[in-house]
């Protein structure tokens, strides 16, 4: 009796503690910045780390309902460019779309593409990673036969549309205001409503949560077209943000999203990790990107820091919890 | 009920490589009457230099998968190989030492892979997803946007030449002896078995005895290995090395393993099914590349193609379980 509490304590202790973790990494990586470079701790420089994650995080917040389900989206980046493509050809042709229509769009199409994948796997009984490497070459493909590789430029979009991305609600910039809700969302759905405990519960168990009635099929196709609608928005929010649309745009996107996950301690084999865990991935990934760009280190350095910072991450992650579980065991003893 | 159940996994393995072998002939017979330049020896044996180097990776890549592991750093250690290689030779070194430096580079990346995972228990796609970065990154650190060209003229032999005078291309040889080697590995020795049932269930096989972590460190160092192979016949072949080498080719290797029918989940998998597959993809691309269809089409019709035929035999397996279920009702 005496154990469960205990048990379920210190977990959420552990879990907190891997927050702080990263917490602190990032506080010693802005004071070593900070030093380096006076412009990095600015308010107009933070805005701009902001906006250069939100893209991410609000992709990655798909990708991590699905990792929490013990499932895999490796089609991300594919569905930003197809998505993406799909509404810049769409409002390129018809300049009078509004934008709020433009982001429905986007989300319908994301929907579709996710809930494809969601089908593939739950129906089909394919397994995660090759029914998204599959899709993920089929939305990639789909990307290049519709434009026939060619770019939806600047000039081809009407202000409006460019606007969707650069504007301002109550002042703050549209980008940030999308990730903020997405935040609240996600942030109620995932903690407080049934099917989001249902997610944690079939990541971590997948037998026993079909012994409580859950529907394993029901919740993956769930996860994949949430994915969906997430990769959908991030799609128009890419095209509009960079004013253009090409078919090779996001290549890796679906790596970063991964790593943004593990990196913020979501357990890549389902059943555990928190969104603002996933937060302060995103924004460990941003602020390494805008400092290397700031101390004027060769960008070629960036791919091999992001590398090593996975690494760091989830190495220093099993050492913490190696030496949690040794304390709890001597304390179970005790 | 285990003798039935292996007989039923023979069965399905069996049918798996028919099906591959079919599908082979199909996709030739339709290849040779879209194009009159099709059934031609030369072109036949030309094609196979497009996707050799792919194969070494694929037999050791189906070795990881059936641990039910993963290593997409692959490419990323083919660019690095390539690269460390390419300014070892540039600094004037002799080409063979360059070559060994090469593979040591390739096999070293395996191995930290492989320690990271056992030594951290850690899971193979996270490790290998951050060393693909990490591999990558620093082939850009050593190269920049620079390319190294003008390798010595023998050294072109490795990704270009024949065997005498024959149309048979030397790396086909290599690519054959090494397929005839991991075959052996895999399914005649104690190794081979262990592999096999560190995918059915790593932890039953740590209880009794096995060396897992011995194995997955082994062929993840093999993979290395194999990765930097596969890295001097691509610099030999193309004639040059740029860190942007071989982007992609992870997911081209995982697309062939898994057509050939290795499970995503481990335990299932056989060499042959995965050199089958190999060729099935080659001729695949080689015919559309003759019918002028773009690569973009090709890229689409090969992940139908990979859903597809991992759905179509689960469904039917699902629908056969079915009945069998309601006739026992």
């Amino acid at each position: 009796m005496n154990k469960k509490p205990l048990n379920k304590n210190s977990w959420s202790i552990f879990v907190k503690f891997r927050e702080l973790g990263i917490f602190i990494f990032i506080i010693l990586l802005v004071i070593i910045v900070s030093l380096r470079s006076p412009y990095f701790l600015t308010l107009s420089n933070f805005n701009v780390i902001l906006l250069d994650i939100s893209i991410l995080f609000i992709v990655a917040v798909g990708q991590m309902l699905v990792l929490l389900s013990k499932n895999l989206d490796l089609s991300v980046g594919s569905g930003v460019a197809l998505v993406g493509m799909i509404v810049a050809m769409t409002v390129s042709k018809n300049w009078n779309i509004q934008p709020v229509v433009a982001i429905l769009m986007g989300i319908g199409y994301g929907l579709f593409f996710g809930a494809l994948n969601g089908v593939i796997i739950s129906k089909g009984k394919v397994s995660p990673v090759i029914a998204t490497l599959g899709t993920m070459s089929i939305y990639r493909g789909l990307a290049f036969m519709i434009s026939g590789g060619a770019w939806v430029d600047a000039v081809e979009m009407p202000e409006s549309f460019k606007l969707i991305a650069r504007g301002k609600i109550l002042g703050i910039p549209n980008l940030i205001f999308f990730m903020i809700v997405i935040f609240i969302i996600f942030y109620y759905f995932l903690n407080y409503s049934k099917i989001g405990r249902q997610i944690y519960a079939v990541g971590s168990n997948r037998e026993a949560s079909k012994m409580a009635g859950i529907s394993i099929d029901k919740i993956t196709f769930l996860v994949y077209s949430i994915s969906g609608i997430l990769f959908g928005l991030g799609g128009v929010l890419w095209v509009s943000r960079y004013a253009s649309a090409q078919s090779d745009s996001a290549m890796g996107f679906e790596f970063q999203t991964i790593a943004a996950c593990v990196i913020g301690g979501v357990n890549i084999a389902g059943g555990s990790g928190t969104l603002p865990g996933l937060l302060m991935g995103v924004l460990l990934l941003g602020i390494i990107n805008n400092a290397l760009n700031l101390i004027r280190i060769s960008p070629f350095l960036k791919l091999a820091v992001q590398g090593l910072v996975i690494l760091i991450a989830v190495i220093t992650d099993v050492l913490i919890k190696r030496r949690v579980q040794k304390i709890l065991l001597l304390r179970e003893k005790v | 009920m285990d003798s039935t159940r292996s007989n039923f996994f023979r069965k399905t393995f069996l049918r798996r490589e028919w099906l591959l072998v079919l599908l082979i002939i199909v996709i030739n017979v339709i290849n040779a009457n879209l194009s009159p330049y099709y059934l031609n020896i030369t072109n036949l044996f030309d094609m196979t230099f497009s996707f050799m180097e792919k194969g070494f990776i694929v037999l050791i890549m189906a070795l990881i998968m059936i641990t039910g592991n993963i290593d997409i750093s692959v490419a990323s250690n083919i660019a690095m190989s390539s690269v460390v290689m390419a300014i070892s030779y540039q600094s004037g070194l002799n080409m063979v030492i360059c070559i060994i430096i090469g593979l040591l580079t390739g096999t070293l990346g395996g191995f930290i892979n492989g320690y990271l995972i056992t030594k951290f228990r850690l899971a193979s796609i996270v490790v290998t997803l951050g060393t693909m970065s990490l591999y990558r990154g620093i082939s850009f650190i050593i190269l920049g946007d620079q390319a190294v060209t003008k390798f010595p003229e023998k050294f072109a032999y490795i990704g270009q030449g024949y065997i005498g005078d024959t149309p048979i291309p030397f790396q086909l040889v290599v690519f054959i002896v090494l397929a005839i080697i991991f075959s052996l590995l895999l399914h005649k020795t104690t190794f081979g078995r262990h592999i096999y049932s560190i995918g059915i269930n790593e932890n039953a096989c740590r209880y009794s005895g096995v060396p897992v972590d011995s194995i997955k460190l082994k062929i993840f160092a093999i993979s290395g290995f194999l990765s930097a192979l596969a890295a001097i016949f691509l610099t030999s072949r193309i004639g040059v090395s740029r860190p942007s080498i071989a982007i992609g080719y992870e997911l081209e290797i995982i697309t062939i393993v898994v057509l050939g029918g290795v499970s995503m989940y481990g335990g299932e998998g056989t060499i042959p099914g995965v050199v089958l597959s190999l060729f099935l993809v080659g001729f695949v691309r080689y015919g559309l590349s003759l019918k002028n269809v773009p690569a973009n089409m090709i890229i689409i019709i090969i992940g139908l193609v990979l859903i597809f035929s991992v759905m179509i035999p689960n469904v039917l397996n699902e629908l056969n379980i079915n009945k069998k279920l309601k006739r026992r009702v």
